[in-house]
């Protein structure tokens, strides 16, 4: 029976059945993969979120909740935006070259305005809460703390700006998301413009 | 009346026979019998270490079976897992039992599992011709770390939240595609509804179907070479007349009654700890872990669960953070290329030189400290002691090459001692 065979055939045909099987395979998986991005539902859940700021004190701070992760909204004193400038050699990304935020906040302030400051409330390690430590030289963080944020599980620190310091585990500073001032005291998280939503 | 009895017995006896034979027929029932047990020999001077094989499998079972019960009342969806959880604990009949059962069992299996390894380590089970026992064994590893990680989510409380926040966003740290892999597996913008559901769904099918497959399979690798012993000495070297090994022993029926014995110690030992200590101090159930998830409020210190610890630890030893993520993966996939890491021809630690000795103890060490360190806080001496610590086990692996190739062994016997 295999005297005759053409065996340069049978190869052929059982590779070209392997690569078309491949094929159908891998398009198969698309739809099982493809169902595990964010559905319909979570992407209309992610929608911004408008947030009343009339009554928010100087040297205060609230935190809004958009798509799961605390926003933190500081409206800073001119004593906070003081200390801004003078610690930028002790910083990891004082320009903010390397961080993620809209084109407007890559600034000394990383902010629309320079008082109000909006920072994700979410560590750039691995994701923890950083801590408001508004303080100056409390006891647990040394006296060379001057103000910022101080991430509990693994020691991150930022300055009042949410700018990294050097030589801790966060690679950035704290993402800014996209947001603009509907009028003078609303503001609109998740949204760079009043227009589109 | 006698010759009665033993006239039913006999015919008892020859149904029973001809049913075998009907099986055998179709099945191979009796040739699967002997193969894996009757006429499976290992070594007659197995020590305790070798009974943490059979304690792992008793432990998989025990899962599996209290796992099923727990999905009879747990609800996977963000808002009634937590009050699922705590209406078995509180409502369910002997609800709170099972619970415990299956999260003492979680801390159980990978005690069991890391002292089956470090047997492994201690006697050379992973060397020629046990390397394929050893990578399926790995895999098993990495399954169980896998389905450790999505259970430890289900119960929804502040600890499983940000476990899950943390480890997910180590794929975060992956250039270009990170954050889009990070996104795909939560299925959403951050841990939700969404990601505890197909969690679930890995926890209770995906994984565990692996698992059972992979077991199956180090058990046929293993049955296949055979199973070493603490002299590293290939039983099947010496045969009788018969063929069978002189220095082993049927798995069935002296292994089994040996493995009885380890059972019902661990028995008493894991009970002990199920009905007075559960929570054992915050090490098996977290503190944090008794507050529902809040995705606004970090609990004060995140800390994985024990058994992860040593590696957690040497995450955050590395001052960045794609850094801290490459050392963590290399010290979960280093072990797997130990066959070939390891020069040495003795298997033995019996007969093997000081230097492995000496290895092997730091590596021990290092794995212990840093499954402390990994709960303390990230400050300090506790970090500079996690970089000692991490660059001990790391080089364990990475040096093994060099200071196994001309290690100053012991003459091997050719027979194993007793």
């Amino acid at each position: 029976m295999t005297e005759d065979a053409d065996l340069q055939r049978r190869h052929f045909l059982t590779a070209a059945t392997s690569i078309a099987g491949g094929v159908g395979v891998a398009a198969a998986a698309v739809p099982f993969v493809a169902s595990f991005r964010p559905s319909a539902r979570a992407r209309a859940l992610g929608a911004p979120v408008e947030q009343d700021i009339g009554q928010l004190e100087p040297g205060a701070m609230i935190k809004v909740e958009w798509r799961g992760r605390a926003v933190m909204i500081v409206n800073r004193t001119d004593a906070m935006l003081e200390t801004l400038g003078n610690i930028t050699p002790q910083l990891r990304d004082p320009d903010s070259a390397e961080s993620v935020q809209p084109e407007y906040a890559a600034n000394e302030f990383r902010s629309r305005r320079p008082e109000i400051l909006v920072v994700e409330g979410v560590c750039t390690h691995l994701g923890c809460a950083p801590l408001p430590r508004f303080e100056v030289a409390p006891a647990d963080l040394g006296p060379d703390w001057i103000g910022g944020f101080y991430c509990p599980c693994h020691g991150s620190r930022f300055d009042l700006s949410g700018r990294v310091f050097s030589g801790v585990p966060a690679p950035t500073n704290l993402t800014v998301p996209p947001y603009t001032f509907v009028n003078d005291r609303t503001l609109l998280i998740g949204s760079d413009t009043t227009g589109a939503a | 009346m006698a010759a009665r009895e033993s006239d039913l017995l006999g015919r008892f006896n020859r149904n029973m026979s001809s049913l075998i034979d009907w099986i055998d027929t179709r099945f191979p029932m009796t040739k699967l019998i002997k193969e894996h047990a009757t006429e499976y020999y290992a070594s007659k001077n197995f020590n305790f270490w070798y009974g943490f094989g059979v304690l792992a499998t008793v432990v998989l079972i025990l899962q599996i079976v209290t796992g099923i019960f727990l999905t009879m009342n747990y609800k996977p969806s963000a808002a009634e897992a937590f009050a699922s959880v705590e209406y078995i604990m509180r409502d369910v009949e002997w609800g709170w039992l099972i619970r415990y059962l299956h999260s003492t069992g979680a801390s159980a299996f990978f005690v069991v599992v890391y002292l089956h390894m470090f047997r492994a380590l201690l006697y050379g089970s992973y060397k020629k011709p046990r390397e394929l026992v050893w990578l399926i064994g790995m895999a098993i590893y990495l399954c169980m770390m896998a389905e450790g990680f999505f259970g430890y989510l289900l119960p929804w409380g502040n600890m499983s939240y940000w476990g899950a926040q943390v480890i997910v966003s180590l794929f975060g740290a992956l250039p270009v595609i990170g954050e889009g892999l990070a996104e795909w597996i939560r299925g959403d913008f951050y841990i939700s509804d969404i990601t505890l559901n197909r969690f679930f769904a890995f926890h209770v099918i995906a994984v565990p179907i692996m698992l059972l497959l992979l077991v199956t399979v180090h058990i046929m690798a293993l049955h296949e070479v055979g199973s070493n012993n603490p002299d590293g000495i290939e039983i099947k070297g010496h045969k009788d007349a018969n063929g069978k090994p002189i220095d082993g022993v049927a798995f069935h029926p002296y292994h089994t009654s040996k493995d009885l014995v380890i059972i019902v110690v661990f028995a008493i030992l894991f009970s002990a700890v199920v009905f007075f200590a559960p929570e054992m101090g915050g090490y098996f159930l977290e503190h944090a872990n008794f507050d529902p998830a809040n995705s606004l409020q970090t609990p004060e210190h995140i800390a994985p669960v024990w058994y992860f610890t040593p590696f957690y630890a040497i995450l955050r030893a590395f001052p960045s953070k794609l850094g801290g993520v490459v050392l963590m993966g290399l010290a979960v996939v280093l072990p797997i290329f130990l066959p070939w890491l390891d020069r040495c021809r003795v298997k033995s630690i019996r007969y093997r030189g000081w230097t492995y000795k000496l290895a092997l103890t730091a590596f021990a060490t290092s794995f212990l400290v840093l499954g402390y360190l990994g709960l303390q806080p990230a400050t300090g001496g506790y970090v500079t002691a996690a970089r000692v610590f991490t660059i001990l086990y790391l080089a364990f692996f990475i040096l093994m090459p060099f200071y196994t190739r001309n290690e100053r062994t012991k003459p091997v016997p050719t027979r194993v001692r007793t």
